[in-house]
């Protein structure tokens, strides 16, 4: 306990950003939205610069971009619960599939059977696709629901018991989905979901990727303010006190148990709504896109961020996906036209999971604290490490505390 | 964590009332379930099935004691350790085949044994050796960062495991030589029953007894527990910490390989991506019989082994691993410790 109280006065912001962090804070919706902005401008104009437009297609580059952007919306998500409620989370993917699932239902033939409505039919493949946007409340409630179910007979247990019992769920759902053949069509999936719709636009198309892109810059940055609202209100600050000591929490009249379900059910609807925004981007909806490997990159996104940290997390999450999906895709071709004699026989699709696996070690070792470490936790580190050189008992105490987590 | 400690307390006299009567509600169950399985199947299956069942778990159960240890000692789940037992399968196969050059049963039970003894030596040591360098350079340098550090670099290192293995040995099932004849049975009350079954479960039995034996009677066992116990307080009574986890890995791993060997006279194929699964089961044996302890590593590894024998023998193959998350799920809602764990105290 101690460490916490030794911690030295936060350092006041340069007087020359002082004005404009405060006004930044009063304004945080439109910081968010601006600077949304501009990166997905930032972003879009990259693609179409030489040196990029050589490896792929501009198009090829937004559409990368926008799966980028279902990650950010995850790993903003799981932040939420990992990282500021420190609820350890390892079945993530299991809501991201609900999400997808729900939207399977309601936006292609064979989900409608199922149900036994007949919107597609009624309404045309086309105009059916009007329904993506309310779907997007609908997964995210559902989701919710499904993190509500999950969470409320197991978040008494405590740090990596409710992780084991999350990995467990995030094993069982893609399961049910596979083997529930009747109504889920197992293996195969759901195919032929209709494309999101507007009413003037009509319906998006697997041509133009911009709609895509900028329905997900404008969920991304709705997920922000979301969170960052959150987590400067009431229950944002109950969540950081049930993760920095569940007891002094409970002690000072936090329901902690109501408080930990809301951080496992929002962080559940923004893996829902991820979902719905990605299975009506591919159209098709099958278990093998949920597995363990999807909970355990956005674990490995948030982690590598900067838990608690929402702009580190967003941009931990674009680094990692640009990291597996280009880089590591690209390294072929880029050796093929540099001609350096031994790399360029090396088949690096093969050695894809080695790099990527190199890539987590190696990052964690260098920065453990993740590349935007939340202010609050950094401060925490550096003085468990000062206090290292003055006395070996008060970072025994510190270090302890950081395992409780 | 006192979890290790407790279980090793074993030769003190007093054991809690509460203990006795938990196991006795143990074996009811399992007798209930004996009783479901005779009734269901007849004698005959019955028996072959709980054998079967106990072959399984032996395996789950020697996975599960890493898992158990690792997290005993420094809390962390490492999901690398299925992919260790995933390397100890290739390890051995590569000994058998390759190196001795071995393809079918041995029948001269004097060379058999030589033989197996040799495959645990070597496939044991080169896995604790793997086991700890991979400490060395994956999770000590990260011993006092967050804790989900070290949890995001285990799973950087069961990627690289994977990706290596599949290098070498393709996408595909390799062979593993069955060197134990599949033709030695015996037969009991009607069943026939593979000595080789019977061979997994006493090496098993054997390795679980050692581990119990070295934990709880010998000095490294000791520093063992002590370190589980309380780190920093261990280290200011002398005992060498660094030396002590990198044991502790040197143990698990060498008996995730001796799985990895069982496995491959059992089933006779490996895969790279064996060790996902089988160790998020033996995770999960780990901690339905309370994290931290060794005797209920094994005991929930002998458990899962049963509810997906029982899967299977009911028709539910492709269900088991979610009935096997389930029971967990039940488990842990109605005793959050596991079956054996006891209550950890708020703060250590």
């Amino acid at each position: 306990m101690s460490a916490v109280q030794e911690l030295p006065a936060a350092t006041p912001a340069g007087p020359r950003f002082a004005g404009l962090k405060k006004r930044a804070g009063r304004h945080r919706s439109w910081t968010i939205t601006l600077s949304v902005a501009v990166v997905g401008a930032g972003l879009a104009l990259i693609a179409y610069i030489p040196p990029f437009t050589l490896a792929q297609p501009s198009n090829a580059w937004i559409d990368g971009y926008t799966n980028a952007g279902v990650f950010v919306m995850l790993a903003l998500g799981l932040n939420l619960v990992v990282g500021v409620a420190g609820l350890l989370d390892l079945g993530y993917a299991a809501f991201f599939a609900i999400g997808a699932y729900t939207y399977a239902y309601v936006a292609s033939p064979f989900g409608n059977s199922i149900l036994g409505i007949n919107l597609i039919e009624t309404m045309g493949n086309q105009a059916a696709g009007i329904v993506f946007w309310p779907m997007l409340l609908v997964g995210a409630l559902v989701a919710a629901t499904f993190g509500i179910l999950l969470g409320a007979p197991t978040l008494r247990l405590r740090g990596d018991y409710l992780a084991i019992v999350t990995l467990g769920f995030g094993e069982i759902v893609p399961i049910v989905f596979l083997n529930s053949d009747a109504v889920t069509n197992g293996t195969n999936g759901i195919g032929g979901l209709v494309r999101p719709a507007l009413p003037i636009m009509g319906a998006f198309s697997a041509m133009n990727p911009y709609p895509y892109y900028i329905t997900m810059l404008v969920l991304v940055a709705i997920i922000m303010m979301l969170c960052y609202r959150l987590v400067e209100s009431r229950l944002g600050r109950a969540w950081e006190a049930i993760r920095e000591d569940e007891l002094a929490a409970a002690a000072t009249g936090i329901n902690t148990v109501t408080t930990k379900l809301l951080a496992f059910a929002l962080g559940a609807s923004t893996a829902g709504i991820a979902g719905v925004f990605n299975a009506s981007k591919l159209v098709t909806v099958s278990p093998d896109q949920f597995t363990f490997i999807v909970s355990f990159t956005v674990l490995a996104m948030v982690v590598l961020g900067g838990m608690g940290n929402f702009w580190g997390v967003a941009v931990g999450a674009f680094v990692i996906y640009t990291i597996n999906n280009v880089l590591l895709k690209s390294l072929n071709q880029f050796f093929d036209t540099t001609g350096i004699p031994i790399l360029k026989d090396v088949d690096f699709i093969q050695l894809q999971f080695l790099l990527y696996g190199l890539a987590l070690v190696a990052m964690m070792l260098l920065r453990p604290e993740g590349l935007f470490p939340n202010s609050r936790r950094k401060r925490e580190l550096h003085t468990a490490i000062t206090m290292d050189e003055q006395d070996s008992m008060t970072t025994a105490e510190a270090t302890s505390e950081e395992g409780q987590r | 964590m006192t979890a290790i400690a407790a279980t090793s307390d074993a030769g003190g006299a007093r054991v809690p009332a509460g203990r006795v009567v938990r196991l006795l509600v143990l074996i009811a169950v399992l007798v209930g379930i004996a009783a479901l399985a005779v009734h269901n199947l007849g004698t005959e299956q019955a028996i072959e099935q709980g054998v079967n069942a106990l072959t399984r778990g032996a395996i789950y159960a020697l996975i599960a004691l890493g898992y158990t240890m690792v997290y005993g000692i420094i809390e962390l789940i490492n999901f690398a350790h299925g992919d260790m037992f995933m390397v100890g399968a290739f390890v051995s196969l590569t000994f058998l085949g390759t190196i001795l050059g071995l393809e079918g049963p041995i029948y001269d039970i004097p060379v058999l044994i030589v033989t197996l003894a040799a495959t645990f030596l070597v496939t044991m040591g080169i896995m604790g050796l793997i086991g700890v360098v991979i400490e060395r350079f994956a999770y000590k340098p990260l011993r006092n960062a967050p804790r989900l550090a070290p949890l995001i670099t285990a799973i950087g290192v069961s990627f690289i495991l994977q990706n290596l293995v599949q290098l070498r040995y393709g996408p595909y099932q390799t062979n593993s030589p069955k060197i134990f004849p599949d033709t030695w049975t015996i037969e009991v009350a009607g069943a026939t029953i593979p000595v080789l079954s019977l061979f997994i479960i006493a090496v098993a039995v054997v390795l679980m007894f050692s581990l119990q034996m070295f934990i709880g009677r010998t000095r490294l066992g000791r520093a063992m527990r002590s370190t589980a116990a309380d780190r920093d307080a261990a280290s200011l009574m002398g005992v060498n910490i660094n030396r002590t986890i990198a044991i502790t890995f040197l143990i698990g791993s060498a008996l995730a390989g001796a799985a990895g060997v069982v496995n491959g006279l059992q089933y006779g194929v490996a895969r790279f991506d064996d060790g996902f699964q089988a160790g998020l089961k033996a995770f999960t044996a780990a901690v339905l019989g309370g994290i931290g302890n060794t005797v209920g590593a094994a005991l929930g590894g002998f458990i899962i082994g049963f509810i997906e024998v029982g899967a299977t023998a009911m028709g539910y193959t492709r269900w088991g691993p979610a009935i096997v998350f389930g029971v967990l799920v039940i488990v842990l809602v109605f005793r959050p410790t596991g079956l054996l764990g006891q209550q950890l105290g708020e703060r250590a």
